[in-house]
């Protein structure tokens, strides 16, 4: 559990003056992630939103060691910075307790790194990986990724004359790590502090890897209003779009379960990406993720023992 | 590369791969993060055994691709790990996109290249179309004729890399010498130990006291000056290269230079050759100079940073040369060795140069006979006494 | 553009080898031009829950001792994050105005 009162006096390890955009969830997400650590932190980045507006030549926002080389690799990049701690460690080269954290978008994660990412999980480095998931390719404008859910608008999944956006369901990339049977992996969600930050803290505490799937609203992708960024995080819990779960050494445990399940189009209709569906003749797609929605929540219940 | 014994050394029987495997024994890297590709795996292979018995104190890394083996590498010498590792061929044309990357951060890893042909179609033999495609990506590349200089390249090449601050190839042909059993000298631990020295990096990321940020976003500001100190650097390693080249013959009695001369004080006619197929090439050399056919040889041992002053000096009072290449650009006029040797002299040769052609030869494994090069030497003499050169770009053994 | 002092742009010399940044630089850059509209802070409502700070961005809630004690406007670029989220009723610790330019 979190304590703010404690928290805020700890130094900032992010600084301000990054080039993300107003109102952006990334950079709430880094600053939490370095809050929760209590040791000296490596940390990695895929290329993505996060790390191009973080580490503009000369101007770098973070305070503690962090390195980026590429877009697909930054599993096995920090891999490396890992291996290399173990052996110096090892060989008393080095002393100290030095946690890695790698960051990387959707786009670096479910798609294009993922191979990097199956590869350093199973290979047990002890480094724990985020996914700032943002639900498109935000970085070079908005293209769809495997994490776009069905009917959203992005630039290469546009809603048209004929097509209504994206007309596949997004994968489910956390139930894949979990698949790696790592000993943490869970999912949280921007607007949640406490429930990311206590999760950050225990994969941290992990011995072997963990994963953290964290749904990051992009004000510019999603096309809302920036200073709802946290509010639309907790309208993900609250429709169970994005449900908040751990699962610890295999066992699943739901972290939220909402009070009231509110229909999805109160988490849809605040965003521009979905405004398309709200025409009559898209009302099809908007049942269909209403259904795919509630498929996947008493799944989600069934593995964590609580099925209605 | 000259054959002498130190009374140190110990004559032993070993295959290209297993002389590599030996240097990086003795070497001791911190991390090796590898995949396996024939006919580069045995070098990782037996390494990875050397860390099973605990021979070294190394952490295996046995990642899922050459992509990830190359990032790996760059985040364990970026965290101040001493760093190398092996590829071939395809491995070495998926890591590309890092190849550059390892430069541009400036980091001394040092990879074991077995050269093997590039697909399609997919061929598992050597030639060098691998590492000459990888000619621009800012690593030093240091080729080797042998077992013996495999090891000896590797050796250097660790001291070379962490000296000059870039990345490190040491090549061998395909099969041609990582599967041949050769006699090679390998020398004790303890000396090769002292020779490479402890790896101590200006800056490391494991340095937490000292947190700095590496791989920044580099836009029209500074991306530039960037990559000067890169091109910068690479020039500079040339003196990098001969200095540890020189240590290394006053430790170990074996004579480095970026190239080898053989027998051309006087040559009127040479080849410029890389490679296994130089020792063929020395045979006909010998054989023509029975003959009284004034004969040489130049080797490229380091083809980046190129010698280009050194070569056109070196060439100038030839009268005919013949650069082989054993890979191909396609419909470039030339091959890749070929364009900076005739650079080279057309840039540092004040006007005096010799005439220069050109062949393409043992692609994909194809042999190269003692027969081929002496039809190389007699069309060279034939320049020479005043025949046309004709066509520039020739084939050598193709149907 | 603008940072705290003027950019100085180092020659290839000058520069660290390799694309290397010290940490932290960023700090200099200004963002807080970037804002449309500003936070306005009542220190006298605050109650110090820190959900605007935990929620900032951009590291723009100034906190000592575990009290707000104001806004970093060289940085914040008006989002209106601490205001939405900040739970004091019935008028709010932290509230968007217009930014005069």
């Amino acid at each position: 559990m979190a304590n703010l009162k404690e928290l805020c006096k700890k130094e900032d390890l992010l600084t301000g003056g990054h080039r993300l955009c107003s109102g952006c969830g990334a950079g709430a997400i880094a600053r939490q992630v370095l809050l929760a650590a209590d040791t000296p932190v490596v940390i990695g980045s895929a290329t993505g939103c996060l790390e191009v507006s973080t580490t503009i030549f000369p101007y770098s926002a973070w305070k503690v060691p962090f390195i980026h080389s590429a877009f697909e690799n930054a599993g096995a990049t920090m891999s490396g910075v890992e291996s290399a701690y173990r052996s110096l460690l090892k060989q008393g080269k080095l002393k100290g307790d030095i946690k890695f954290i790698t960051f990387g978008g959707d786009g670096g994660t479910y798609d294009i790194g993922l191979q990097s990412l199956s590869g350093a999980m199973e290979r047990g480095h002890k480094m724990l990986y985020i996914c700032y998931n943002n639900e498109a390719y935000m970085n070079t404008g908005i293209q769809r990724s495997g994490a776009t859910p069905l009917g959203a608008h992005t630039t290469t999944a546009p809603a048209g004359k004929v097509k209504q956006g994206k007309e596949q369901n997004r994968k489910d990339l956390t139930a894949i790590m979990v698949a790696h049977e790592i000993p943490y992996v869970a999912q949280s969600v921007v607007g949640h502090w406490n429930d990311f930050i206590s999760k950050v803290q225990k994969a941290l505490a992990t011995d072997g890897p963990s994963f953290i799937n964290v749904l990051q609203p992009c004000r510019l992708g999603w096309a809302y209003k920036p200073e709802d960024t946290m509010v639309l995080g907790r309208m993900a819990v609250e429709t169970c779009m994005w449900p908040v779960y751990e699962v610890v050494n295999g066992e699943y445990k739901l972290s939220m379960k909402p009070k009231e399940k509110k229909p999805i189009v109160e988490f849809l209709k605040p965003q521009g990406r979905f405004k398309h569906l709200f025409k009559p003749e898209n009302k099809g797609i908007l049942d269909a993720m209403q259904i795919e929605v509630d498929r996947k929540w008493e799944k989600l219940l069934k593995l964590c023992g609580q099925a209605s | 590369m000259v054959l002498t014994t130190n009374p140190k050394g110990k004559i032993v029987a070993k295959t290209g791969n297993e002389a590599m495997a030996e240097a990086m024994r003795q070497i001791a890297p911190d991390v090796v993060a590898a995949y396996p590709i024939t006919p580069a795996t045995e070098i990782v292979q037996i390494f990875s055994q050397f860390v099973a018995d605990g021979v070294v104190p190394t952490e295996y890394v046995a990642v899922e691709s050459e992509h990830s083996a190359m990032s790996a590498c760059i985040g364990s010498s970026a965290a101040g790990a001493r760093t190398m590792t092996g590829t071939s061929s395809q491995g070495l044309a998926l890591m590309w996109e890092m190849l550059y990357i390892a430069a541009g951060l400036r980091l001394p890893i040092v990879m074991a290249v077995v050269n093997r042909a590039l697909s399609s179609p997919i061929n598992i033999h050597g030639d060098q179309s691998d590492t000459m495609g990888a000619r621009d990506a800012g690593w030093i590349q240091i080729y080797s004729e042998n077992s013996q200089e495999a090891y000896d390249n590797m050796i250097q090449g660790m001291k070379i890399a962490e000296q000059a601050k870039l990345p490190t190839m040491v090549t061998t042909d395909g099969f041609i010498i990582s599967h041949c059993m050769e006699v090679v000298e390998t020398m004790p631990d303890d000396m090769v130990k002292k020779f490479v020295g402890e790896y101590k990096p200006e800056r490391a990321l494991l340095d937490v006291k000292k947190p700095y940020t590496l791989g920044a976003l580099d836009l029209q500001d500074y991306y530039f000056e960037h990559r000067y100190q890169l091109a910068d650097a690479m020039n500079k390693s040339k003196q990098i290269i001969l200095d540890v080249a020189k240590d290394f013959e006053k430790e170990f009695g074996r004579k480095y230079d970026l190239y080898e001369k053989y027998r051309m004080d006087d040559a009127e006619v040479a080849l410029v050759i890389i490679g296994s197929a130089a020792g063929t090439s020395k045979v006909v050399v010998d054989e023509l100079r029975e003959k009284g056919v004034k004969a040489g040889l130049i080797k490229i041992r380091v083809f980046r940073p190129f010698p280009h002053q050194e070569l056109a000096k070196d060439l100038a009072n030839v009268k005919a040369v013949a650069v082989l290449d054993r890979s191909d650009s396609c419909a470039a006029s030339t091959a890749p060795l070929y364009a900076e040797v005739t650079s080279a002299l057309f840039t540092h040769s004040g006007g005096k140069a010799p005439k220069v052609v050109n062949y393409v030869y043992g692609l994909g494994g194809r042999d190269i006979t003692l027969e081929h090069v002496g039809e190389v030497f007699d069309r060279l003499v034939e320049i020479k006494d005043g025949a046309k050169v004709g066509e520039i770009l020739k084939y050598i053994n193709l149907r | 553009m603008k940072t705290r002092e003027k950019e100085k742009k180092l020659s290839w010399k000058e520069l660290p080898d390799g694309d290397l940044l010290e940490a932290g630089t960023a700090a200099k850059f200004i963002t807080g031009d970037w804002r449309t509209e500003k936070p306005v802070w009542d220190g006298g409502k605050c109650i110090n829950c820190m959900f605007c700070w935990i929620a900032c961005p951009d590291s723009s809630i100034i906190v000592k001792d575990g009290k707000m004690t104001g806004i970093d406007f060289e940085h914040c670029k008006g989002c209106g994050i601490c205001a939405k989220e900040c739970p004091v009723k019935p008028v709010k610790a932290i509230i968007m105005e217009a930014e005069k330019k």
